[in-house]
């Protein structure tokens, strides 16, 4: 029904299998817009945060959405203005990828400020001395440059391409695309930069303190790096995951392995550089603000002091070594592995950094806090994951996201009647991996 | 913000910030218009080749 649609060369379900999965997770979709909608309507008493966790579920989820999402920006640094060709095979994935976390962070900040119709307040009334209104600024403007990177791809549909007016418009945008990524990799480099500058320069939280150079605390670099090192492996990650939904190989193994081997360095440098920095900060930076390193650490069970070795060890190390050796980008298990810890690493680290922040009591009448979301907030934070498989599904579906596809997984040349006729028995057997 | 808005201040701060976002916009803005108007240029020159 929906042939004419779909990119040449390549085959895809069924248009009821699509149907039947997009529906099924547009139903979570539609459960995350009806908390969203109370939050809208009702107001912020639908969440738990409190006098102790203004920072809560959503800025969390914010903070790891927009790192993970780093893989846009760094790839698009590689691919167009460091020249690595090999790239050219997964950047439209992910750019796509990017476009839906910054989407998502957007989307997560418009229900966390309360009042969304107030949102133009932070571009008209900017606190400039916030490094928040600098993280609004270049997050609006990235969101600007996600989109025009994924205009091009929607434009490379088969029947929009059909119309000289687009078609010469993807092409032009291409041609200039080198300043859009330089431009893209400029805002990110603040706007995730200063999302740690937020943590760092919080000197009444000698937890998340850090000292740094002229006006950005060591935390604005690290959080630039970490995203850089990281975001790739979400990339990687999300590839490696639609390749087992859809059973075909999409990405030639260059290009991960180019990004992986990247990835690996930053990982490994930004591990190095952490490590220093949390040395630093409980031997220096801590005690001259009269506290000790356990006084951070509680024993309950989300503030112990096991998580800053799970995510500098487990989650850092472990998975920078796996991704600069050749044997362990080259091996599908151990890759998987380290694609998975180094994602959760970040995450872990957001966490950390947001409601860890927020828990550790620095008054000598305060306590430990702990934090437990509404089903709101949690329906909230699960509407970007599903709103996102749905525009990777229709993505995937209808523009050619994956150049290497139609040559990885070659197909009959069938005609109309035989596809309308095929059974889903068949078309799953052509959807086994191709041979690369 | 503009200059001519009642909060703004000459100082270093609303420079640098407002000035990047400007700065960023205008890249943005400038490169789009030269896409979308090269696109029309391009298109209206095929249109003419095929009618010709």
């Amino acid at each position: 029904m929906d042939s004419a649609l779909i990119p040449k060369g390549v085959k895809r379900c069924p248009l009821w299998q699509f149907l039947l999965f997009t529906g099924a997770v547009g139903i979570v979709l539609l459960w995350g817009v009806y908390a969203m909608l109370l939050c809208w309507f009702k107001g912020l008493n639908q969440t738990n945060m409190n006098d102790y966790y203004g920072f809560a579920l959503w800025i969390w989820a914010d903070l790891a959405v927009i790192a993970v999402g780093g893989g846009a920006f760094f790839t698009g640094l590689l691919r167009y203005i460091f020249g690595k060709d090999a790239l050219k095979n997964i950047i439209n994935y992910a750019v796509l990828i990017g476009f839906i976390c910054y989407s998502s962070a957007l989307l997560i900040l418009a229900i966390d400020i309360g009042q969304p119709l107030r949102g133009w307040f932070i571009f008209w009334h900017a606190n400039v001395h916030s490094m928040l209104t600098e993280v609004a600024f270049c997050l609006s403007c990235y969101f600007g440059v996600l989109t025009i990177e994924y205009i091009p791809l929607i434009l490379e549909n088969r029947q929009i391409d059909k119309v000289p007016f687009f078609h010469h418009l993807g092409h032009n945008m291409h041609e200039i695309m080198a300043v859009f990524a330089a431009t893209g990799a400029f805002l990110s480099f603040f706007h995730q930069g200063s999302l740690g500058g937020v943590a760092g320069v919080l000197y009444g939280r000698p937890f998340a303190f850090r000292e740094g150079i002229f006006i950005w605390p060591w935390t604005f670099f690290l959080y630039t790096w970490s995203a850089a090192a990281c975001g790739p492996c979400f990339t990687i990650l999300v590839t490696k995951i639609t390749e087992k939904v859809v059973r075909k190989k999409l990405v030639k193994d260059n290009a991960i392995e180019l990004l992986a081997k990247i990835s690996g360095w930053m990982l490994l440098t930004y591990t190095m550089a952490k490590t220093y920095d949390t040395w630093y900060w409980f031997t220096v930076t801590a005690p001259s603000k009269g506290f000790a390193l356990m006084d951070f650490y509680s024993n309950n069970p989300l503030y112990g002091i096991w998580m800053l070795v799970v995510e500098i060890g487990i989650c850092g190390l472990i998975p920078a070594v796996i991704l600069i050796t050749d044997k362990g980008r080259k091996n599908s298990m151990t890759l998987w592995i380290a694609v998975i810890l180094a994602v959760i690493g970040v995450c872990l680290n957001r966490w950390v950094m947001v409601l860890q922040v927020m828990a550790v009591p620095v008054m000598t009448f305060d306590q430990w806090v702990l934090y437990i979301p509404s089903w709101q907030e949690v329906a909230t934070t699960i509407l970007p994951l599903a709103y996102g498989i749905i525009l990777i599904a229709i993505s995937y579906r209808y523009l050619p996201v994956f150049p290497n596809e139609p040559e990885l997984n070659p197909i009959e040349p069938l005609n109309e009647e035989e596809t309308a006729v095929e059974s889903p028995v068949e078309l799953e057997q052509e959807l086994k991996p191709a041979e690369a | 913000m503009f200059p001519f808005n009642f909060e703004w201040i000459w100082d270093m701060g609303h420079a640098v910030f407002m000035g990047g976002l400007w700065y960023a916009l205008t890249i943005l803005g400038i490169g789009m218009t030269y896409c979308i108007i090269k696109a029309a240029i391009d298109a209206s020159k095929e249109n003419g080749e095929h009618h010709h």
